[in-house]
Formats: structure tokens, C-alpha cells, sequence
């Protein structure tokens, strides 16, 4: 790695903590997401996920203020909490700390704990409380704290096995768990998927009143997944710590499968292959020839691609999984980079060596490091978000947006990445952009290319 | 069909008090109890306006669209300045959620000149920091920012665990303001002071009167030279204000902070008159102005455009040169002859149609001027962080009970300056024009404007907001993205008065026309036929709140 230039960082190239929580517990049925501390991080995460999703989010707060900064926020977090149960009826409350309450060592477990037994007339609503400071991590470990915490604390019975397939995607789009969910149901696999947002957070036109919006996990379903026959934990990532998946896995003795995020030939193979095994029978039809278009695709469209440099930002299972994706197709990941700070680590789990040392990886990396860097190595292409467009349209170079967030175009949460079918569309777009730079510049305007 | 099909009756046919109970009935007795305060109907003809409780603590589990003290100072006010390195110090939340959303433009003389607006620099504390302190990456940081740069200043805004690590980040700016040569200054903006954006404001105004305003003394021999205060440069407002000033031969020497400069504020003591937009964000830079320098301050609008006029008419009148005031008049009637073409035709379809507006501390006073201009009325209105002048008028400003959460915002004292004080006006001259009809440090506050029982609310939160669709259902809402969507799932249009939905300029006169096109667009697009409202499938609801 090399040596970090400076201390500050200039044009982030990842969020914080409180916003990957607080959008799983967007992906809960009747959940609502409360963020105990001051109030404006709750509305610079709704109005921040809001600008991707194009969605209602609501998001409570205990709002402190600077008595409580010294008094202790105890108070404010129960009056919320009632308050928030009253007007909303939810099915349970997902509770993120902050900067502020982290600081001033706010213990929110405890304070669950007593709010609780304080009054039985409130204890029936499940509370889950993550720790969520943006000093510690990125959104991504907000992310995967809050799945952890909403399995440790809500998956309680060990029961009799049952054929149930536990998967947890890690933050994805809308269409992505849209799909996955189709080929679980294809699979004929009754499944668990935790969070599920496609609905909250890309639902239809409300013909009534929806305080908190339709669609989530189910809780009764989370409270199962000690039952289940296997774990899938997708974005390799989460090696660094004990997760979700991983703590089911050793709690209740569960089979555990920890992969990258299916996007490309290799990985999606590998996600189907164990579902095949998971279900033991081999894939249905549709998905063979998905792969078989695919791989078609991939013939007809590979002397567009062939050598091109491609730079890739954003959270690392994206940047892992796509710099894969786009090494299969001939196309140079010249520069692979994130916010996050094992981005290395992550790459190697799925990357060919020989591969790696065609890598320049900046991990713990922001938009100035990384333009600077493309500035040298002259990329023909861009894939990442949306924060990638200041130094696309400097330097003249397409951008190819995935992942998140994308707030200048429409349809960021509907855009599939994952499995064949994702990856068909991923590879279509990135020959396209190739194709009509070739177009533009060809001095003949060929309409036939 | 949404709305009310053109007529008002929605409106006169809806009990304003019984609409505010349905609102707040759902809320435990208490905190119904202090939510009752904030929502006001107010009947004209009883005389001056009802009290407003605001400017308190929102309710905790209330949900909000109210930010933080950090929004208000480095989002709000400092947001839209481009030759300032601005520097979070804190965790990387705040500095990313700051990055340039709320759409400020800019307009550097050249390519090369000075930009910073795309940037958010912040020192991304981590969990040492916060054990052991952050000033030395704080220091680190600001060096960095000068050796990429070489700026004439850097501030530093401070982030909720700044204040409670006690980092200092004063003397870390005073430090740093020697040893590099540059103006460095520093903001306690920590998001848990005061109750909303509205804290950031004063605090932002604070620091810009104690380290900037003033530290320039060039002569500006123009003949009318004035300042625009509180206006920020949303979507091109402050370009279109601008050409239309300059065009009237008034010089603007400085702008908080819409397409401003350093050197702009740092002269800006050099202007003759203070003319204020947005009230509530800068009326403390305005007040410590005329205390310390003897620059009169006036209320201006210059959204809508007869209020443009106005506002126009009104700086002509201060100066009092009959050459300017023809010229003013002369350029009125020329933008007017566009403008009336266009609100003749927007009018004929937009009349009696119905507007609600819940946004800032003054946008939801000065659009509903622009409403009234193509026929609609605002049936109710509220602001996220006014204070009770700002809906009441000045004239309360003397009865406002001081709650602990504002004593903890510093008030300057100020007192002429030895040197620099000198009144434009004599007092006396100063009283005869207010027997003319100009007002000086006057804000006649958001009810005066409001129609006969129109509903005030005050930090309207997101589910009384679902509640009032409900009930009144409006032919348009607007508010900000974090409404948007919800709103715009009942079937009514959301017009987004933070960001203008990426349209704009609005100000001004042509402002005033892309106003008039873009909410005809709105309310008389085919896409809300396309679709039932959640009444129009659950009669119950409409007949239950109806003209009964």
C-alpha cells in the first residue's frame, strides 16, 4: 500500500455509519429506523437516501440537545420512543446511535433494556439497538452491524431444523434483491432474505395511507433464521469481523457460504452452484440461458472491449465483484478504489493474481486521490456512483454509473448488477459507451458498428 | 381529477380549528399539548396575530425536517462561497452530507480564478481522535488545504464531538492564521446547539461580522451601493438579481453569500444601505452593521415579481435621485411587458387553485407572493426554523421569552466603530421616510400576508404533513426532498423550494416566469389524471372533513 499523502479527506468516497443502519432497518416489515443523538443526522440520511431512492424515507429522533449532552440522553431516547409508537404503530424500532451519543457514552443496550421493563405497555415492540458512530467505519459497517444486531437480537429459538435457506445481501439495489428473491423462488428454496428493501424503498403508487411503507423482512421469518438449513452472506469484506452470517453459522451450527457479490460469469457461477447445492438439484432452465446469452453476449461484444482501462470506485464487495466482472470481458481494472480500508484483502478473495498486478488499489482512498491517480494511468471508462461525475466530465471520459448512490439519474435503485441476468445488462451498457465513443469519433458516422 | 378542480372551496369550506385538532390528536396528551402552540389560525379582522410557539426544541420521536446548527452555518450560510476553503472538522458525515447539495451556483470571473464549491474537505475523525483530541489532524488538515490552494482564508466548522472532545478549534485558527499569513477563522456550529439550522445562522453571522466584514477599506465611488443580504444562490437566483440591479445603475458591492467573494464581505461596511432577503438567516449581520458602521437596514423581496418592483422602488426611494428613480421605473416597465404576457396565460389556467408551503425561515413567506401573482392562494403555510418575528412581525421581538437553547448562542456586542461609524442617514432624514412609507429594521413577519383563516404551522412534522394532504388536498405542495415523495404518493405535485427540483432561477423577474411556467407544468400536467388520490378511493375521508 502506498503511503497516504494526506491526513484530511477531500471529497469522500464513502458515508457514515448511521446511514447503511438505518437503511436495514428501511428493510424490515413495519420497522421504523430511530437515530438516538442529535437530529440532523437523521435528516442528512433522509435527505440523502431520499435523493437515490426517490422515496419517502422517515426516520425518528431523539433529538439532543446540549442539556443532554451533560444530563445523559435517557430521557429524550424514552419520550421518542413512546411518541414515535404512538404515531407510527410499528412493528419494531431499529435504533442507531450517532456521533454525539457514541461520544458521550451513551450505553443503548442498557437503556433498551430498562425503557423495557420500565413499562410492559411498551415492551412489546421489538427494539434493536446498533452502535453506530461515523468514527468508526463507513456506511458499509453501519450496514452490517445493523443486520448483525437485528439477527443477534431477534433470532432467539433454536428449534427443529427446517429447509430454510437464511441469505443475507448486503447493501445491493432495490432491483438486485428484487432478483435475487426471483431466482430463490425459481429455486423452489423457501428463504429468509434480511434486509429486504425492494418494496420500502421502491414501492408503487399508495391508493392509502401508508405511515411506514409496505414490504421488509418479516419479523416472524428473522426470528426463524436459527432454523435454517444454510447461510449465504454475500461481500467477502465482512472476513474482518463477526457478522450476521457468521454468527448464525456458529450459534446454531448452520452450514455458512460467504461469498462475493455475484456479478461477472465466475462469481454468478459460484452463487448459483450453491444454491445447487444448497437445494440439491442443478439450476432450472431460465438461468442456463441466461448464462448462455451471456457468454454469447460476451463473444459478440468482446473486440469493443478488449484492453480498455477501466476505473473503479466505490464500496469494496462492488469494486471486488465488478473489477472481476469486468477482467472476464478483457477490460483493465487499472485503478480499484474505495473509502473502505481492506480493499486489498477484499480483491484478492476473488481476483487471479495475475490480475492483481495489473491493480492499482487505493483503499481508505477519496475522489481527489482517485482523480488524481486517473489523471495518470488514463482510464477509457469510469464505473462507480454518481460522486464520480466531477472528475468524468473534467476529464472528458464516460462514466458508467452502478452501485450507489445515484442521484443524477433516475432509476439508481432499479438498475440490476447481480447474477447473469445483471450482468448481461452491466456488460451491454459498458460495450455501448465504448461503441458510441467509437461512433462519435470516427470522422465517417457510421451507423453499422 | 386531484385537487379541487379550480374552485377554492376546498379551502373555505374547511374548518381551520377543527383541522388542527384532527392534526394533533393522535399525539400522547403532552406533546399534543405543546404541538397545539405551533399551529395557529389566524383571522385577520381580530386584529395583530395570534402568538406562535417557535424556535423550540422539536419534540423527540416527532419526525422533523428541521437540520442542525452545522447545516444552518457551513450548508446554509457559508455553503455558497467559493474563495473560502471551508474545512468540517469531524467525523465524515457531516462534510459529506454538506457536499454541495443545496445546489449553490457561482459564477467565477475565469476558469482559473478561485472555486471551491465542488470540494468537501474534512478531517474524517477517527476513534483515536476522538480519545486523544483532533487538533493536530485539524492542523494538519488546514495545512494541507493552503499548500493545495494558497486561499486568501480558511474556516473550519465544527461537527457534533468537536464541542464535547473540547478540541479548540479557535486557537487552533489562531494559530494557524500566523503561522501561514491567511485569514484562518473558526465556527462552533457542533449540531447539538440550539434547535435547528437557525443556531448555525447566528453563529455563522457571528464569526463572518468578527473575522471578515470590515477588514477591507476600499474606496467604491459608485452612487448606490448597497448590500443583499440572505440570499444564497439557488438555482441562479443571485445571477438574475444581479442583471437586474445592474441594470438599474444600483452597485452591489457584497452579497451574503449567493456568488460571493471574501473580498466582497471584508468591504462590505462600504455599502449605503443593507437590504435584507431572507430575515431569519442574516438579520444579526444586518443589526451589528448599523450598529458598528451606521448602515440603515430595509426589507427587501425579490421573489415575485411585482415584489421585485417593489423591492426596487423602495432602494430607489432610500437614495432619493429622481434619475435613478426613472431609470428603476423604466426598467420595471420593460421586464413587466414579458412578465404580464406569461401570467396572463398562466393565470387563466392556475387561478383558484390552492398552494401550501412549509419551507425555511422565509421561503415560505416570499413564494407566496409568486402564488398570489398567478391566482392561487396559500391555504396554509409554515416555516422549519422561523422564530416567532419571523411569522408575528419584529414588533413581538421585544416579548420573546429567551428558552435556554438560544442563551447558549453567543450575542456579540457591538458598538460604532472609531474610525469607520458614520450614519447614512440623519435621523431625522431616516423619519421622513418612513412618513413615506420605507421601513427601516422592519420584517412585517409571515401572517400579515396570509389569507383570512389560513393555517400557520410551525416545524410541521412529517406526519401532520400526511395529515393535511389529507384533509385539505392542495393542488400543490411545496416543501423539500425529504417531503417530496410521500407527497407526491397522495397524487399531489411536490414543488421543492430547496433545490427548486434542479430549475430555476425563481427570483426576479424572469425568475418570476420560469416560477409561473414550471407550476403550471405541475398542477396541470396529465400524469396526476393518471392516478386516484388515497381520497379518492376512500370517500370517507373527504366527506368527514368536508363543508359540514
Amino acid at each position: 500500500m502506498e503511503k497516504k499523502t494526506f491526513v484530511s479527506t477531500r471529497n469522500a468516497c464513502k458515508l457514515c455509519a448511521p446511514f447503511g443502519s438505518t437503511l436495514v432497518f428501511k428493510g424490515i416489515e413495519g420497522a421504523l429506523p430511530f437515530i438516538h443523538g442529535s437530529q440532523g443526522c437523521a435528516t442528512y440520511i433522509r435527505r440523502y437516501m431520499i435523493s437515490h431512492f426517490r422515496e419517502p424515507v422517515d426516520i425518528a429522533s431523539s433529538s439532543l440537545g446540549e442539556s443532554a449532552t451533560i444530563f445523559g440522553g435517557r430521557k429524550n431516547l424514552s419520550a421518542g420512543l413512546k411518541n414515535v409508537m404512538k404515531q407510527y404503530n410499528p412493528k419494531m424500532i431499529g435504533i442507531a446511535t450517532n456521533c454525539l451519543s457514541e461520544t458521550i457514552g451513551e450505553n443503548i443496550e442498557q437503556y433498551i433494556k430498562e425503557f423495557q421493563s420500565n413499562d410492559k405497555a411498551y415492551s412489546k415492540i421489538p427494539l434493536v439497538g446498533v452502535s453506530a458512530p461515523s468514527y468508526k467505519g463507513t456506511h458499509q459497517t453501519g450496514f452490517h452491524e445493523a443486520v448483525r444486531s437485528v439477527v443477534k437480537t431477534l433470532v432467539k429459538r433454536k428449534g427443529e431444523r427446517k429447509k430454510l435457506l437464511s441469505i443475507l445481501p448486503g447493501f445491493v439495489s432495490c432491483e438486485d434483491l428484487r432478483h435475487l428473491k426471483e431466482i430463490l423462488e425459481d429455486f423452489g428454496l423457501d428463504y429468509t432474505l434480511l434486509p429486504d428493501y425492494s418494496e420500502t424503498l421502491d414501492g408503487v403508487f399508495w391508493n392509502e395511507y401508508r405511515k411506514i411503507p409496505e414490504g421488509g423482512t418479516p419479523i416472524r421469518r428473522i426470528k426463524e433464521m436459527g432454523m435454517s438449513k444454510a447461510v449465504i452472506e454475500l461481500g467477502k469484506s465482512l472476513l474482518k469481523s463477526e457478522s450476521a452470517g457468521s454468527w448464525l453459522s456458529k450459534e446454531f451450527d448452520i452450514p455458512y457460504y460467504n461469498l462475493p457479490l455475484p456479478i461477472g460469469i465466475q462469481e454468478s457461477d459460484r452463487f448459483f452452484k450453491t444454491l445447487e447445492k444448497v437445494k440439491g438439484f442443478p439450476m432450472p432452465e431460465k438461468y442456463k440461458k441466461e448464462r448462455g446469452r451471456l457468454l454469447d453476449a460476451y463473444i459478440d461484444g468482446h473486440k469493443y472491449l478488449f484492453g480498455k482501462k477501466a476505473v473503479i470506485y466505490g464500496d469494496e464487495d462492488f469494486v471486488a465483484s465488478m473489477a472481476s466482472f469486468v477482467s472476464e470481458i478483457g477490460v483493465i481494472p487499472v485503478l480499484c478504489a474505495s473509502g473502505e480500508d481492506r480493499l486489498k484483502e477484499t480483491l484478492k478473495t476473488l481476483i487471479d493474481p495475475k490480475i492483481m498486478d495489473q491493480i492499482e488499489v487505493l483503499p481508505s482512498s477519496d475522489f481527489m486521490e482517485i482523480a488524481e491517480k486517473a489523471e495518470v494511468l488514463k482510464p477509457d471508462v469510469f464505473i462507480g456512483s454518481s460522486k464520480g461525475y466531477f472528475m468524468a466530465r473534467k476529464m472528458k471520459v464516460p462514466l458508467m454509473r452502478a452501485g450507489f448512490p445515484i442521484h443524477d439519474r433516475m432509476g439508481g435503485q432499479r438498475m440490476l448488477h447481480l447474477g447473469y441476468k445483471g450482468t448481461q445488462m452491466l456488460f451491454d451498457r459498458l460495450v455501448n459507451i465504448f461503441i458510441e465513443v467509437k461512433q462519435e469519433t470516427s470522422p465517417v458516422g457510421y451507423s453499422y458498428i | 381529477m386531484l385537487g379541487n378542480n379550480g374552485k377554492i372551496d376546498g379551502f373555505s369550506g374547511i374548518n381551520p380549528i377543527e383541522s388542527k385538532e384532527e392534526l394533533i390528536k393522535i399525539y400522547p396528551a403532552k406533546v399534543a399539548r405543546k404541538r397545539a402552540k405551533h399551529i395557529t389560525v389566524y383571522d385577520r379582522e381580530e386584529g395583530d396575530p395570534p402568538e406562535i410557539e417557535a424556535n423550540v426544541r422539536t419534540v423527540p420521536g416527532i419526525i422533523t425536517q428541521r437540520g442542525c446548527s452545522y447545516a444552518g452555518c457551513k450548508g446554509v450560510v457559508l455553503g455558497p462561497t467559493r474563495d473560502i476553503v471551508n474545512i468540517t472538522h469531524g467525523p465524515i458525515g457531516c462534510g459529506f452530507y454538506s457536499w454541495l447539495t443545496r445546489r449553490n451556483q457561482t459564477r467565477p470571473p475565469s476558469d482559473e480564478s478561485e472555486n471551491f464549491i465542488t470540494y468537501a474537505f474534512s478531517t474524517d475523525m477517527q476513534e483515536k481522535e476522538i480519545i486523544f483530541g483532533g487538533e493536530k489532524k485539524l492542523k494538519q488538515a488546514i495545512q494541507e488545504a493552503y499548500d493545495i490552494f494558497h486561499p486568501k482564508a480558511i474556516s473550519i466548522f465544527a461537527t457534533c464531538p468537536v464541542g464535547l472532545i473540547g478540541d479548540d478549534i479557535h486557537a487552533v485558527a489562531r494559530e494557524m492564521k500566523e503561522k501561514l499569513g491567511i485569514n484562518v477563522f473558526a465556527f462552533s456550529c457542533e449540531g447539538y446547539k440550539g434547535v435547528s439550522q437557525s443556531a448555525g445562522h447566528h453563529i455563522a453571522n457571528n464569526q463572518l461580522f468578527k473575522h471578515v466584514i470590515g477588514l477591507k477599506n476600499e474606496k467604491n465611488d459608485a452612487k448606490y451601493k448597497i448590500n443583499l443580504l440572505g440570499e444564497y444562490n439557488i438555482g441562479g437566483d443571485a445571477f438574475e438579481i444581479e442583471r437586474v440591479l445592474e441594470k438599474c445603475g444600483i452597485e452591489l458591492v457584497a452579497t451574503f453569500s449567493g456568488n460571493s467573494t471574501y473580498e466582497g464581505f471584508a468591504n462590505s461596511h462600504v455599502a449605503d444601505l443593507n437590504t435584507v432577503m431572507c430575515h431569519r438567516s442574516i438579520n444579526y449581520v444586518a443589526e451589528m452593521m448599523e450598529k458598528k458602521y451606521g448602515i440603515p437596514w430595509t426589507k427587501v423581496n425579490f421573489i415575485g415579481a411585482e415584489s421585485s418592483a417593489k423591492s426596487l422602488r423602495k432602494i430607489a426611494a432610500y437614495f432619493d435621485n429622481a434619475e435613478l428613480k426613472a431609470k428603476v421605473e423604466k426598467v420595471i416597465e420593460e421586464e413587466m411587458k414579458e412578465v404580464e404576457k406569461v401570467r396572463a396565460e398562466v393565470k387563466a389556467k392556475c387561478e383558484g387553485k390552492t398552494a401550501m408551503l412549509f419551507v425555511g425561515g422565509s421561503r415560505a413567506h416570499h413564494y407566496q407572493d409568486l402564488f398570489t401573482e398567478i391566482g392561487m392562494t396559500t391555504v396554509a403555510a409554515g416555516y422549519e426554523f422561523g422564530h416567532r418575528d419571523d411569522y408575528e412581525g419584529r414588533r413581538v421581538l421585544p416579548t420573546i421569552k429567551v428558552d435556554a437553547d438560544s442563551r447558549n448562542i453567543e450575542e456579540l456586542e457591538v458598538s460604532a466603530d472609531e474610525k469607520l461609524y458614520s450614519p447614512r442617514k440623519t435621523e431625522a432624514e431616516i423619519e421622513k421616510m418612513k412618513s413615506k412609507g420605507i421601513d427601516f429594521k422592519e420584517y412585517e413577519g409571515l401572517m400579515s400576508d396570509m389569507a383570512k383563516n389560513s393555517l400557520v404551522i410551525d416545524d410541521i412534522s412529517h406526519y401532520e404533513t400526511e395529515k393535511l394532504l389529507e384533509i385539505y388536498k392542495p393542488d400543490i405542495f411545496c416543501a423539500g426532498i425529504k417531503e417530496k415523495y410521500a407527497i407526491q404518493k397522495m397524487g399531489i405535485p411536490c414543488k421543492q423550494l430547496h433545490s427548486y427540483d434542479y430549475g430555476g432561477p425563481y427570483a426576479g423577474f424572469k425568475g418570476a416566469i420560469n416560477f409561473y411556467k414550471d407550476i403550471d407544468q405541475m398542477v396541470n400536467t396529465k400524469i396526476w389524471k393518471e392516478i386516484k388520490a388515497p381520497w379518492e378511493t376512500e370517500p370517507q375521508l373527504s366527506a368527514r372533513y368536508g363543508s359540514e
